[in-house]
């Protein structure tokens, strides 16, 4: 399987999770702000994958939940603190180092759904799938 | 109104499927007003009657310890307009089972007729939130449903074909 497939398919499950159009899900759509996604549809993403892709996926290892908990030494101020951005990139190796480093000069809490894109389930797959 | 729109189970293997009958009368209040001279079942409660039916197969997974919300429905089709004196037929089958999570695909019929399809997700309330803001009832499964689950349990133990 070639990234172009995992690609392909990641797209397609997001189509029809998300009930969007096929032209508007690229690499760089980011699935909150661009296409819509509430909390619920994480959920519903990632049971779609394992079912596509014929793979577990643990709770928690795409789209990591534990900086949203309310950790004061994670999150402070409406930001994540040095440890919280530590604990992010030890959680998603599989991120886009330079979209993390993005992040990561302004870490604000509402910015954070912006790490997760269809790019980022790509890479996540790829990582997973030894591709 | 009551807010039952499931008749009985028909058929019920317990983390598989389930299979419920609705009886549409002329009597229902949906009906005076969906439309005036011109009764059809609202999709919504078509949708409803499937989501009752997949919720208590959901339900019964966990021995109803779990307060089942319909989270979700990511795509639902609908052929035809189902009229007072047609029973309608829910069958719901389950997807995937999971702690966080479960999924039922369902179809209605009427006769050979395909009435809807759909998908439904189900969340479960977060136990020690829901006993925060509701104590410790299980609001979801209880009064009418809960003697619908009674029908739905013993049809799982295998004596309940006409419960």
């Amino acid at each position: 399987m070639t990234q172009d497939d995992i690609y392909q398919k990641v797209k397609a499950t997001l189509v029809d999770a998300l009930n969007r159009d096929d032209d508007e899900v690229t690499p760089s759509s980011r699935l909150q702000a661009d296409l819509g996604a509430e909390s619920i549809d994480f959920l519903d993403i990632v049971f779609r994958l394992e079912r596509e892709f014929g793979i577990k996926i643990p709770r928690g290892e795409l789209f990591p939940e534990s900086i949203f908990q309310g950790d004061p030494s994670l999150v402070a101020g409406g930001k994540i603190t040095d440890k919280g951005l530590a604990e992010l990139r030890d959680k998603m190796p599989f991120a886009d180092p330079a979209e993390m480093d993005k992040f990561a000069a302004d870490p604000k809490l509402d910015n954070m759904g912006d790490l997760f894109t269809v790019n980022l389930i790509v890479r996540y797959l790829k990582s997973k799938l030894g591709v | 109104m009551r807010w039952i729109w499931i008749d009985r189970f028909t058929n019920f293997e317990s983390k598989k499927t389930a299979t419920a009958v609705k009886s549409l009368s002329h009597a229902e209040d949906h009906f005076g007003e969906h439309f005036p001279g011109f009764p059809v079942m609202p999709a919504a409660l078509i949708l409803e009657g499937l989501a009752q039916t997949g919720g208590i197969l959901v339900g019964e997974s966990s021995n109803f310890q779990e307060k089942v919300v319909l989270a979700k429905v990511p795509n639902a089709k609908f052929y035809r307009e189902a009229m007072p004196g047609e029973q309608l037929t829910y069958t719901t089958d389950v997807i995937d089972l999971r702690p966080e999570g479960s999924v039922v695909k369902g179809r209605v019929t009427s006769g050979d007729d395909l009435i809807a399809e759909a998908e439904i997700f189900f969340a479960y309330l977060d136990q020690s939130r829901s006993a925060q803001l509701f104590g410790d009832h299980n609001f979801v499964f209880s009064g009418e449903l809960k003697y619908l689950l009674g029908l739905a349990q013993r049809a799982a133990l295998g004596d309940g074909q006409k419960a």
